[in-house]
């Protein structure tokens, strides 16, 4: 690691004024900066840590209303009993997410913050239409989501929140990178009152996207059989030592029946 | 450099240290704590989990900087005195460990998930829990063996404890 | 045996230390003033260094050396060496290619060693090794053994045209050729055996200190053997002549061979030290062990098997070419030709067997022995053969083998091996039972009407351990010799400490070998000492490695231990007034058998050092060392069935039991030898299931880290059923074998029969990770 100046954010305001530091950067949970600084992958000049911020930190159900503190944990997120109810599908993802010990630390907006492609939040949140809050502005996921570990957030914006309607129905399904743990493929379905909404992490070249071709065939019949002459194509999808685009491609259509059938079950 | 306070193994201890220090190498270096060790670059292989904050997280994805104020429980400080701690005696037993470097991350895990798990825990669940460490030696059938020796072992004591205090 | 005795499951002494965080590790050592290195390693697979330019760095903060190959040399510091010297069938010795510990003109592989950076800290030391300049030009590379012996390749040495290293060949051509000729059916595959990285959970490291007012050195290092450290440090790259240099293995965490051989980084912490003047410490990453470690395995092989009328083998031919990465390492030799082809009889009655070996430079990480060693892949071209050859001829994979299986021992087969004792069925027997084999269709048939592919596999393994003969192995090329020495010194108050030449990382030794003292005297566990791991405390020894430290390690334990009971039985009988053949040592007490007279065995001892009343011309003290050599290999063997289910939509595989029947002869602590077959298992599953290696065509390791190579987890695996049905050893004063391998050798045959069995195919790539899987089962379609 190089050299760096590590700053605890009293607030968020602090933190945005300590974001003007060089070439500082957000630490929350520090499961993806911390080994990327350790083999020198990236090489802030400050960590700005906001992962002690109690206004950033739980999960908050109001009505069919939820919304997660940007600093809330995987693990406290998926053995919060508000959301366990409202939204199943989100605890069971993040429970799915890494291992135990990374779950402890990992948070929601640095995992979304961080836009890995084969992340498992981004998929939530595209399928549940959810929104970004940040210390400026709320963003729709549609626009927040763009391409291989960039994201709509300007310089010095600091998420504090996620928000979302909890979906009427909703399931996550995780095809497992055999030795990273991330995902190879994920799908996330979710039937809110908007009609339906599939997304996919892990697979695509551009990171996150939503597939329409689930969507379409669900938006008539969210049931398995609606997916039963589902194609996905391979083009645009990744292909490395771990899986081809073809493997992905039938990874997306065999999650899909999955999600669609754990989120009727 | 930053001030360190810590809370290690019931002790208050503080240090200077660079800021780029990680809590592994702060607990090995500055304090000699060395049970817990390093396996590997990218927070997988979980030789250097220990207890912060009642969590049982990778130290070696952790700055000491960003844990200072913290209460930390390492290898070094899981037995009462003498006394191994159910878990350590049950992978002694139960012949949990070959060449041991995995071995104080594979503990501290597993009372971590000891813990959480209240009502008990079979074979499965101690194997998915298991994720984030990796063991070369053992095939991890006698520390699977072992996690759920103690945590029958802790059951039956908790309930135990709980008559007494009736 | 009593309950601390031979034979019983007793606790490992040495956890204490491991369960607590006391265990002693390379990186837990701190010596004053002691500063750290790291390496420059080369960023590509082949390239010419042009100039190397270290001003900037050795201004960077807390640098204190930076140091090059052209300074190395300039100190007289040797080429590393391998050890074991092949002739090609031409009667020409192999092509040894330089190797200098710090590359001076040439690179070979991604990871090469070029530049030490010592300072005051890693961090500085990482820093002062960015602003390292060294200018290559790069040179085209080949990772594909196959592709390095074709005309064109790029040759990585000048000693080796082609990158061919020798052409070696063992056993009858014509012989095996005249019976393929003559064959009712001839099975025919190519199989590939995976390249594979070692892993040990610690990684390496070295503590080199030379101390100037004694002109004396001290190693630290990550050794499975200390003493062959030593010698080879001494003798071949001139560090520092043996009385001078103390090398020290500590607790070491796993090596599963890969800390065999002698690397180029301790010797240049030690030349470093003495350089820099301050002591240096070097603790490799995890991507560094990725890409410098010895890595295992990787053969290609063409293989033919010839069967009569009546299903019974009369010839197998191989023809296997052997990856052996950009430089010969410590043992690379010998692994790939007489500690694999002589095992390529199997527990069969093969009469005619021919073997052709060629071994290759390509411009990867060095390969050497890792957990089994040639054995594996003799077993996988064996197994893999007769499962195919079982489905071809149409009888079960069960019945093919018995007919085959060897039954009256000693048994000569024609690759140099002869077989002591054994009983094939018997293993097989035991692990069909366990298996519930006979009731494999009925689950098969379940398993269908839930949409998955259930498979069944077996593989019978044979390993030739003990390593070995010294006369032996020395007419086959082996520079060294492979006896073991211990000592064993009775203390006044009558415990006892023991010095072994082995040195356990991970074995237990600790706890076994103290169970024969015990076993011996009747004295308590708890007052026997295990020495290992320290060339200024134990004589010299051979280490562990090829399962050897049972057979041969121990061996030479109850060769002191016979020295000592002598000597106490003459001196109680002298004490006591007795005959010396009526003493007997029992529970602690040296007694007169039919006598109620007797003495504690502490009195024995304290008299020997006291010599008040010693007999007449005898030396004081109890105190005794004997070397072990063996007389012949020994052979564990036995069957590993594997039964999967496969998920078709994903190509997953579960592995839904895993049963093995080992025949290991006796057995000193069985708990450990259990444990020993889980770990092998597992490293065995994951070769078969899980870790594949991948080189791009450049060079660069695609898998150097755990985000890209599949190490197996809790999760990946069940428990396994293991069992042991023994025949002593007849050769082995303590009738034992050795269990250390087996896992690894027997498993990964019996998961790809089982895999191809689920999926109905002939082959299928190792490792078999679902995208294989499912792209196996599309391509049926």
């Amino acid at each position: 690691m190089y050299s760096v100046n590590y700053h605890r954010a009293a607030s968020v305001s602090d933190a945005a004024k300590l974001l003007k530091n060089g070439d500082a950067k957000l630490l929350s949970g520090g499961m993806t900066l911390i080994p990327a600084m350790k083999t020198r992958l990236a090489a802030p000049s400050d960590l700005v840590d906001v992962s002690r911020l109690k206004d950033l930190q739980g999960v908050k159900v109001s009505g069919k209303t939820v919304t997660i503190g940007a600093v809330t944990t995987h693990y406290d997120a998926s053995t919060d009993e508000k959301l366990k109810k409202a939204c199943p599908a989100l605890a069971h993802m993040a429970s799915l997410i890494g291992d135990p010990a990374v779950r402890y630390k990992g948070t929601i907006g640095g995992s979304i913050a961080n836009n890995d492609p084969a992340a498992d939040y981004p998929a939530a949140l595209l399928a549940l239409d959810a929104t970004i809050v940040t210390n400026k502005r709320e963003i729709a996921a549609d626009k927040f989501f763009k391409g291989l570990f960039e994201t709509a957030l300007k310089e010095g914006e600091i998420i504090t929140a996620v928000s979302f309607t909890a979906p009427a129905k909703a399931a996550y399904q995780k095809f497992r990178n055999p030795a990273s743990r991330y995902a190879i493929v994920g799908v996330f379905v979710a039937k809110g009152k908007d009609g339906v909404r599939a997304a996919v992490t892990g697979a695509g070249e551009d990171g996150v996207f939503r597939s329409k071709e689930i969507e379409a065939a669900l938006a008539k019949n969210f049931d398995v059989a609606a997916l039963g002459g589902l194609k996905v194509s391979a083009k645009g999808l990744m292909s490395d030592i771990h899986a081809s685009a073809d493997y992905r491609a039938n990874l997306i259509a065999v999650m899909a029946k999955r999600a669609v059938a754990a989120a009727n079950a | 450099m930053s001030d360190v306070s810590l809370t290690v193994n019931g002790r208050r201890v503080s240090g200077n240290a660079e800021d780029r220090t990680l809590l592994v190498h702060f607990l090995r270096e500055h304090l000699g704590l060395t049970g817990t060790h390093v396996g590997c670059d990218t927070s997988q292989c979980g030789a250097c989990v220990v207890h912060v904050d009642g969590r049982a997280v990778k130290s070696c994805s952790m700055l000491a900087v960003q844990a200072s104020g913290s209460t930390i429980v390492t290898i070094e400080g899981l037995a009462d005195g003498a006394e191994l701690h159910p878990v350590q005696a049950a992978f002694k037993e139960h012949h949990g460990l070959q060449c041991g470097f995995c071995t104080p991350g594979m503990i501290m895990t597993a009372t971590d998930m000891i813990a959480r798990h209240p009502q008990g825990l079979d074979e499965a669940t101690v194997r998915a829990e298991l994720d984030g460490n990796i063991c070369r030696c053992t095939g991890y059938h006698n520390i699977v063996k072992a996690i759920l020796a103690a945590s029958e072992t802790m059951a039956k004591g908790a309930k135990g404890r709980a008559k007494q205090a009736a | 045996m009593g309950i601390e005795g031979v034979g019983a499951r007793v606790a490992r002494k040495e956890d204490k230390r491991f369960i607590t965080g006391g265990g002693r590790y390379v990186d837990d050592m701190v010596v004053p003033g002691m500063k750290h290195a790291v390496f420059v390693r080369s960023p590509h697979a082949h390239a010419q260094i042009k100039k190397i330019d270290v001003k900037k760095a050795q201004a960077m903060p807390g640098v204190v050396g930076v140091l090059t190959g052209k300074e190395i040399k300039a100190d007289g510091i040797g080429n590393l060496i391998c050890g074991w010297m092949i002739h090609s069938k031409d009667g020409t010795p192999m092509k040894m290619g330089a190797w200098s510990p710090l590359a001076v003109d040439k690179v070979r592989y991604v990871g090469d060693a070029v530049v030490i950076v010592v300072a005051d800290t890693k961090g500085q030391a990482r820093d002062a090794a960015e602003a390292v300049e060294i200018t290559y030009k790069e040179l085209k590379a080949v990772v594909d053994a196959t592709k390095a012996i074709q005309a064109g390749a790029p040759q990585i040495h000048a000693e080796a045209d082609n990158n061919l290293i020798f052409d070696w060949e063992l056993g009858d051509a014509k012989a095996t050729d005249a019976a393929i000729k003559s064959a009712a059916h001839v099975t025919r595959m190519k199989i590939v055996n995976n390249r594979l990285v070692p892993n040990a959970m610690e990684p390496r490291a070295a503590l080199g200190h030379y101390d100037k007012a004694e002109d004396h050195y001290t190693c630290w290092t990550t050794s499975q053997n200390p003493h062959v450290a030593r010698l080879v440090m001494s003798a071949f790259y001139n560090v520092a002549p043996e009385n001078k240099l103390r090398v020290i293995a500590p607790d070491v965490g796993g090596g599963f061979g890969s800390k065999i051989y002698i690397y180029p980084e301790e010797i240049v912490c030690l030349w470093a030290s003495k350089k820099t003047g301050v002591p240096v410490k070097w603790v490799a990453d995890r991507t560094e062990s990725f890409l410098s470690d010895a890595h295992g395995r990787d053969h290609v092989s063409t293989v033919e098997m010839a069967f009569d009328k009546d299903n019974r083998i009369t010839g197998l031919k191989v023809d296997t070419i052997a990856n052996l990465g950009a430089y010969m390492s410590l043992f690379s030799s010998c692994v790939p030709t007489y500690l694999y082809a002589t095992l390529l009889s199997g527990q069969y009655n093969i009469p005619a067997i021919h073997a052709n070996v060629r071994t290759v430079y390509t411009n990867t990480a060095p390969v050497d022995a890792y957990r089994g060693a040639g054995r594996p892949e003799a077993t996988y071209v064996l197994e893999r053969m007769m499962e195919t050859a079982a489905r071809e001829l149409g009888v079960s994979p069960a019945e093919l083998r018995r007919r085959n299986f060897i039954t009256s021992f000693p048994h000569q087969t024609p690759v140099i091996m002869a077989y002591d004792a054994g009983d094939y069925n018997a293993s097989l027997d035991a692990a069909m039972k366990a298996a519930d084999y006979a009731g494999f269709t009925r689950r098969r048939a379940d398993a269908a009407k839930q949409g998955k592919l259930r498979g069944i596999g077996m593989s019978c393994y044979i390993e030739a351990c003990g390593l070995a003969p010294s006369s032996a192995v020395g007419s086959l090329g082996a520079g060294v010799g492979l006896w073991e020495s211990a000592e064993v010194r009775v203390n006044a108050v009558g415990t006892i400490e023991v010095l072994t030449g082995s040195h356990s990382h991970g074995q237990g030794h600790e706890t076994t070998f103290a169970q024969l003292v015990t076993q011996r005297f009747g004295v308590p566990i708890d007052s026997v000492s295990i020495v290992h791991g320290d060339t200024d405390k134990v004589q010299m020894g051979m280490g562990t490695y090829g399962s050897r430290s049972g057979a041969v390690g121990m061996s030479a334990i109850v060769k002191a231990l016979d020295k000592v009971e002598a000597k106490a039985k003459k001196i109680a009988a002298h004490l006591l007034e007795a005959d010396e053949g009526d003493i007997v040592i029992e529970n602690g007490e040296v007694k007169v058998a039919g006598t109620d007279k007797s003495l504690p065995w502490f009195q024995v001892a304290l008299a020997s050092y006291t010599a008040h009343n010693l007999p007449a011309g005898m030396e004081p003290g109890l105190k005794e060392t004997a070397f072990y050599d063996p007389s012949n290999f020994t052979f564990p063997a036995g069957c590993y069935i594997c039964e999967v289910e496969i998920d078709p939509e994903t190509g997953t595989t579960e592995i839904v039991q895993f049963v093995a029947a080992d025949d290991f002869g006796n057995i000193i602590n069985p708990m450990i030898v259990e444990g020993q077959v889980h770990g092998g298992i597992a490293q065995g599953v994951g070769q078969a299931l899980l870790e594949g290696t991948h080189y791009d065509a450049s060079g660069q390791l695609l898998t150097a880290s755990y985000m890209d190579y599949t190490m197996p987890r809790a999760g990946d695996l069940p428990s396994f059923k293991v069992s042991t049905s023994n025949t002593p050893c007849p050769g082995n004063p303590l009738g034992v074998k050795g269990c250390g391998e087996a896992g690894a050798i027997g498993s990964p045959p019996a998961v790809i029969n089982a895999i191809t069995d689920a999926l109905g195919v002939v082959d299928i790539a190792m490792p078999a990770s679902p995208a294989t899987v499912w792209a196996t089962i599309r391509a049926k379609k």
